[in-house]
């Protein structure tokens, strides 16, 4: 956002020292901005998050605070703010106190490296997704402090399984990166989307059979960071009560439950980003080129649609990533275990080697046709799962059609 | 460059002052009346039996381990994946993927050690002597 700053204040005049205070200054409300966004769509999926489960359990949900319940995060936030902050005496206090301090920001500063439209990222730094896998691992330590203070049987073996869930899928999950990455020869994820295009075929997703399937391999290793459904272990209510946070009360509990649903976007975000073609409009081949030929209010119209592309596939990947929290069950612990190291990694070691081998064959003459043909195939592979998934949903719908109420959706 | 990584600078120390804030302005307003059963560790309404810090499994302790090996491998790997296009673009494709798979190869080698050693296993079964002996 250096940029904005720079056309900004270029007409102002300052001196090199107010220049620097200005500087400060902007870094401090685009920061603040972003903690805004992050807290408003955290509350805000809490409550679609319970609606959604709600519906799917043949129930209401939430519906008393604000139209159809959608004020019930800020009640809940008031109610937590305002309760007792009880710390049991068998706790190592300050590890105890400390856990919440690493998980927020840790959660929070993933946020940074995020392009949410065209040259609307708030660090636009070379090593973007480098970055957000390394600074998410601070939620680890975090979960592992909380785990092992609390001095609570439930809190140690869910912190203890919330670390070595999150190592483990750390791997596929990089690899699954990498695949994207070797594609791309970047880690910057400005660039990332650049190398992607608007229409699906241009997506990484669809490039080759082995980037279709690293989407997967990233998808399930991102829900497993996230400790999401059906990676819930370190939190499974039946047998572990609340996991590392059964000593946690008040604001303390709500740091740790905020950054989980913060993730959810991070988690939508990155796999836009990566996989999905972020914010590229379709039918739009250079948007740089684009922007620079507008209007300066035209491009201000281009900047919040390529923001409106990035809103509208996240979302409906947040919408996916409930619906799997409600759907699937969860995992055992040894499964979980097994599917990251003996499925995951393996397939994420030949997904990464055939990417590569995929960038090195030519792309001159008849090979041309070998790789946008690839591209068409995989696209319509795609789209036929998608096709077949919502022809199931719809079938199964009109199957139970006097046994599920379609009325009161909302 | 230096101004992106102030930014990445500010969003930790903003997200942990959040917390703080948050915090402290909290425990001006909301009741504090500690003591009793209240400040005892949690075990669904029974009397805590010992301490919650007792010997845990060590095959998590391998895990971590093996992830070490892993995350560390995978750090060396995202530079040389990164440059891997330029070389492409360069001509020189072919041996970049030479290196890229003779790379990959000793870490597979690795992982197929562990693999066969039994280390990736989570039920393992108790060996030695002491048959029967406490597991926790």
């Amino acid at each position: 956002m250096k940029y904005l700053f720079d056309s900004l204040t270029a007409n102002w005049n300052l001196s090199p020292w107010m220049t620097t205070l200005a500087l400060v200054l902007w870094v401090v409300v685009i920061t603040a901005g972003v903690l805004v966004f992050m807290a408003t769509f955290a509350g805000f999926t809490s409550w679609v998050e319970r609606r959604i489960a709600g519906r799917m359990q043949s129930r209401i949900g939430p519906n008393r605070v604000g139209p159809f319940g959608g004020l019930q995060w800020l009640a809940d936030g008031l109610k937590c703010f305002l309760k007792e902050d009880v710390i049991p005496k068998a706790t190592d206090p300050v590890l105890f106190r400390l856990a919440p301090y690493l998980v927020f920001p840790g959660g929070f500063a993933a946020f940074a490296a995020l392009p949410f439209g065209y040259g609307i990222a708030a660090s636009n730094i070379d090593i973007g997704i480098f970055y957000i896998t390394a600074i998410t691992s601070l939620v680890v330590i975090g979960i592992l402090m909380a785990g092992w203070s609390s001095n609570n049987k439930w809190s140690l073996i869910g912190g203890v399984r919330s670390a070595a869930q999150i190592i483990s899928y750390e791997i596929p999950g990089g690899l699954a990166i990498l695949t994207v990455v070797v594609l791309a020869g970047t880690l910057n994820m400005h660039e990332l989307v650049v190398a992607q295009g608007g229409w699906p075929w241009h997506w990484f997703i669809f490039r080759n059979p082995f980037t279709f399937v690293a989407f997967f391999i990233f998808f399930a290793s991102i829900l497993a960071e996230g400790n999401r459904t059906p990676f819930d272990l370190p939190e499974a209510e039946s047998e572990l009560v609340a996991g590392y946070l059964t000593e946690y009360t008040g604001m303390r509990f709500l740091f740790f439950l905020f950054t989980e649903w913060a993730n959810v976007w991070v988690i939508s975000a990155l796999l836009t980003t990566l996989f999905l073609g972020g914010w590229q409009i379709p039918g739009i081949t250079d948007l740089g080129a684009t922007i620079a030929a507008a209007t300066s209010l035209g491009k201000w119209f281009w900047v919040l649609l390529s923001v409106a592309m990035f809103f509208i596939k996240t979302s409906a990947l947040v919408f996916l990533v409930i619906q799997i929290r409600w759907t699937l069950p969860r995992l055992r612990v040894d499964q979980l275990m097994i599917m990251c190291w003996k499925y995951l990694v393996p397939m994420g070691f030949v997904t990464l080697l055939g990417s590569a081998i995929f960038l090195v064959l030519p792309r001159e003459g008849a090979w041309a046709w070998f790789h946008l043909s690839v591209q068409g195939i995989m696209t319509l592979i795609g789209f036929a799962i998608v096709a077949g998934l919502i022809g199931r949903a719809w079938y199964n719908i009109h199957a139970l059609k006097d046994r599920i109420s379609l009325e009161n959706w909302l | 460059m230096l101004f992106e990584f102030s930014m990445v600078f500010m969003f930790l120390a903003l997200g942990a002052a959040f917390v703080l804030i948050a915090l402290g302005l909290g425990a001006l307003i909301r009741p504090r009346r500690m003591g009793g059963v209240r400040n005892e560790t949690y075990e669904c309404g029974e009397e805590p039996i010992g301490q919650g810090w007792y010997n845990f499994n060590p095959r998590f302790y391998m895990l971590a381990l093996v992830f070490l090996i892993f995350d560390v491998e995978l750090v060396v790997t995202f530079p040389v994946i990164t440059v891997m296009r330029q070389w492409v673009e360069q001509g020189r494709g072919w041996m970049a993927l030479i290196e890229v798979v003779l790379f990959l190869a000793i870490l597979v080698a690795g992982f197929a050690f562990l693999w066969n050693r039994g280390d990736l296993e989570w039920i393992k079964k108790l060996e030695g002597p002491e048959e029967g002996g406490s597991r926790t």
